[in-house]
């Protein structure tokens, strides 16, 4: 397009960006030091098939371990959300063996007891916290297997909400557990039997099943398009946005 | 301390001047002038990059031949196979099942789990991890009409107007009927939706909607239904097969026309294998990632129209498929997140845009396409963008205005995950305005299909953003995830009852040999090889130094 800078997913990269070397399994390569550590790999002329998916650091798939050369530390993070830096050592973990059971969710309380059973190797956490150090979303993973071990299990779910299932903490954990089925099985359970269940959505399937709007619905697919033009422009009142609080209800109730 | 170069800095300081003046604008209920009818149209024909001239060409090949199609998709469909279906003995397949899904997102995945409840042994294919997906991207929310002040009625006409009344009406009626059917179901999965004490759903408008019926997990719900789905088709692994980084290439048909199958590519053995399924469907997702006239976009690295191409070329016929969805606002400054979503939610929080001059140029909240058009012209025709280091352009999204509109805090609350990406290159959007410029967003139009999700190939079904009809020429937000769930299960369930009585015939390629001949005929000369699999983001410099691999389409 004319006057505008367009390069699909390709980085522009200024004459004048530092080179740094960051090592990629090892391997030394220069690569702008604005680069994510995602785009680094393509830079240096890597194509990603595993480790990359959303590029937008919501589906877990880029799991990336660091150190920094010469460095005893060990760093965790998604390599589409990190700026690589000056002698980065990198590697990726595309895949990390689980376990996980069948997650009974219909015939299973929302107890210890059910966690235990399905996952009785939570009782050896060790309490070393390394799990949380290693989520690259900034979960409390520890405390929510303490959750599940508690019996706590929407607490349990909802510290683990952000979870977008890398990976990370179970590659860490001295305990051998999976921590991300453990949460998984705990936000369904809170979804399926902690919270309360809509009532309103339940009486709406049965009216949708009993075949109560079949009649409009027969109606508005035949419309002449004047006609449903008029009532989209005419006859749609607008809720407005406080509508809780002042128990608002359309003049309209011929289609509801 | 501010991430923002010294360059933006004297333009930031224009926005901060006007800016105490624009919130007590909008206290005050006002807002910049809306387009009427009229100049919406004349701003999108002039702007809009589906109506600039040299976006589009016909396609030459195909049951849509003489039609016309963005250049980038038009590329990919006269293009050559990825395969010689001499190379195959199609009598001996590799696998065989009933169901065959391609797609591991929401719609893939909804639809093997109902396939799958049904008694039918399913293989799910899917090119990357399950779940690696547009599904696990969307931020805002779910439409279903299940208050008392709503019904499937107006949840139709808002959606129909959405489209520009260009939407196929029986299949729009089976998406909002089912609405509240898939929440049900959501909820009795286990799916944690935003909820009040007493179980009543928490629900918000959306852009065009007249009731309100957005349905949310946080701004993750898109991943909390992806995570719930696949954890679901783990459970029923009895009767689901899922294989992982296996992209389905070409489709196979049998000797009567139906669909038998589809040959899959094993990206780390580079292995094909023959897959004989006695239904197919299609659930591959959207485009994004053919980056139309360079634009960067929002979508996962697998969003590449493979499921279009294949269909296509075993003669299925495309609706709307020349409509893409521009994202008004993407990001744009920092470099590293260039193309990434910017949610509606930020405008509908009481952000402004504007221009170099801190001046507002467009009413916040018009349709995608237009405002994305606005956007377009103040940054080309009327020379007002805001030029990155990196020689970019783009407008102000004023957000620090929604803290002193809501309270301070607000935009962390509201907007966590915009919030950390900014803040991990030192910008505070609570104080500071983000720079956005349109981004490809979705894929509007797809495969012809009906209310049952059936294409016109017996046997072969679409489900979720690969299909067209359901949004006409425009989508509302909440309605593609809603889509994806309804066709989703639709298709399960249609396949299933289709295959009881099926007994394939003698398993074909050939038409795909007639599509060759077609190219040839239309006397296209090319290398180009579709579907394309995985973009191609190596320099050329990289691939000029690679003397022994070689590229076969995008791939190596
Ligand atoms: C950033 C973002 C935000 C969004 N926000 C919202 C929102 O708030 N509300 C809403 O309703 N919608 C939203 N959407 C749109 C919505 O998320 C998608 O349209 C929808 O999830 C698509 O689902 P799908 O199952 O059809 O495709 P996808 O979820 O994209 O899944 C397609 C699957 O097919 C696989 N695949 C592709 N090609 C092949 C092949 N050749 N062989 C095998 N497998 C293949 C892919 O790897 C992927 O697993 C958003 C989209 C994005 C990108
Ligand atoms: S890493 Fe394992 S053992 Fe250590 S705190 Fe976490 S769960 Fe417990
Ligand atoms: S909890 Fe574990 S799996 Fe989940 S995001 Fe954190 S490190 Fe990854
Ligand atoms: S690629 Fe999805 S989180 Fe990084």
């Amino acid at each position: 397009m004319k006057g505008i800078l367009l390069t699909g997913d390709k980085p522009v990269i200024p004459e004048n960006t530092k080179m740094i070397p960051v090592y990629i399994m090892g391997k030394r390569y220069m690569v702008p030091e604005t680069l994510t550590i995602q785009k680094a790999f393509e830079y240096a002329g890597y194509q990603w098939i595993r480790g990359c998916g959303c590029r937008g650091g919501i589906c877990g798939a880029c799991a990336t371990v660091y150190r920094i050369m010469g460095d005893h530390k060990l760093y965790f993070g998604l390599a589409c959300q990190t700026v690589v830096k000056e002698d980065m050592v990198l590697a990726q973990i595309p895949f990390y063996p689980y376990k996980r059971k069948y997650h009974d969710v219909e015939n299973s309380e929302p107890t210890a007891e059910t966690m235990i059973a399905n996952y009785p190797e939570i009782l050896k956490c060790v309490g070393c916290n390394t799990c949380t150090r290693a989520c690259p979303m900034d979960i409390k993973v520890m405390d929510y297997i303490n959750c599940a071990i508690r019996g706590d299990i929407e607490r349990c779910a909802k510290l683990s909400l952000d979870c977008i299932m890398c990976g990370l903490c179970t590659s860490r954990c001295p305990a051998q557990i999976t921590h991300y089925n453990v949460a998984m099985f705990a936000r369904r359970l809170t979804g399926a039997k902690i919270y309360k269940r809509a009532n309103h959505l339940k009486a709406r399937v049965q009216e949708i099943n009993s075949g109560k709007y079949d009649k409009f619905m027969k109606e508005l697919t035949e419309l002449s398009d004047e006609e449903l033009k008029r009532r989209y422009v005419e006859e749609r009142e607008w809720e407005p946005l406080n509508s809780r609080d002042i128990g608002w209800k359309p003049q309209d109730e011929r289609f509801l | 301390m501010s991430g923002y170069p010294e360059s933006l800095r004297e333009s930031i300081k224009l926005v901060e001047k006007s800016r105490a003046e624009r919130v007590e604008r909008v206290r005050r209920g006002e807002t910049f002038k809306p387009l009427t009818m009229d100049q919406r149209k004349e701003v999108l024909s002039k702007f809009h990059p589906d109506y600039m001239e040299g976006t589009k060409r016909v396609v030459n090949v195909g049951p849509d031949k003489g039609q016309y199609f963005p250049n980038e998709l038009a590329d990919l469909l006269e293009a050559h196979s990825r395969i010689n279906p001499k190379d195959f003995d199609l009598k001996n397949p590799d696998m065989e099942t009933d169901v065959l899904v391609i797609g591991g997102g929401g719609a893939g995945s909804s639809a093997a789990i109902m396939s799958a409840k049904e008694g039918c042994k399913v293989i799910l294919a899917t090119k990357l991890r399950h779940g690696d997906a547009n599904t696990v991207m969307a931020e805002g929310g779910i439409q279903a009409a299940d208050q008392e002040v709503d019904s499937p009625y107006y949840h139709f006409l808002d959606t129909m107007g959405g489209g520009h009344f260009l939407n196929d009406r029986k299949i729009v009626s089976a998406l909002t009927k089912d609405a509240p059917i898939i929440a049900h179901w959501l909820e009795s999965l286990g799916m944690m939706f935003d909820k009040y004490p007493d179980g009543r759903m928490k629900v918000r408008h959306g852009g065009g909607t007249c009731r309100k019926r957005m349905h949310s997990c946080g701004d993750m719900t898109g991943s909390e239904i992806m995570r719930v789905l696949r954890d679901e088709v783990r459970n029923l692994s009895d009767n689901i097969d899922v294989i992982e980084f296996s992209p389905a290439v070409e489709l196979v048909l049998d000797s009567n026309g139906r669909c038998a199958g589809a040959i899959l590519y094993n990206l780390e053995t580079e292995e094909y294998y023959i897959v004989k399924a006695k239904a197919v469907i299609m659930a591959t997702g959207g485009f994004g990632r053919l980056h139309f006239n360079g634009f960067p976009c929002t979508n996962h690295y697998g969003a590449t129209a493979d499921g279009i191409v294949m269909a296509y070329r075993a003669g299925v016929k495309l609706r709307y498929m020349d409509s893409v969805q521009y994202h008004p606002t993407g990001v744009v400054y920092p470099e590293q997140n260039v193309g990434l979503l910017i949610t509606e939610k930020v405008r509908g929080l009481g952000a402004t845009l504007l221009n170099v001059k801190g001046e507002e140029f467009v009413f916040p909240l018009e349709p995608r396409d237009v405002e994305s058009a606005c956007i377009i012209r103040e940054c080309t025709e009327r020379g007002n963008g805001i030029i990155t280091p990196t020689g970019r352009v783009g407008v102000w999204l004023d957000s620090p205005m929604i803290d002193m509109l809501e309270g301070e805090g607000t935009v962390k609350r509201e907007l966590p995950a915009k919030y950390i990406q900014f803040i991990r290159h030192g910008i505070d959007i609570s104080k500071e305005p983000m720079l956005i410029f349109p981004t490809v967003h979705y894929q509007n139009g797809g495969l012809w299909m009906d209310e049952n999700a059936m294409t016109e190939i017996p046997g072969l079904y679409s489900a979720g953003e690969v299909s067209g009809g359901v949004h006409g020429r425009n989508r509302l937000m909440g309605n593609s995830l809603l889509d994806i769930l309804v066709f989703g299960r639709r298709a399960g369930l249609s396949a299933s009852q289709y295959i009881r009585d099926i007994k394939l015939a003698d398993l074909t390629l050939s038409h795909v040999e007639k599509y060759e001949k077609e190219i040839s005929d239309a006397g296209i000369v090319t290398d180009r090889i579709s579907p394309m699999i995985l973009p191609d983001y190596i320099r050329d410099e990289v691939k000029a130094k690679e003397k022994t691999s070689k590229y076969f389409g995008t791939l190596r």
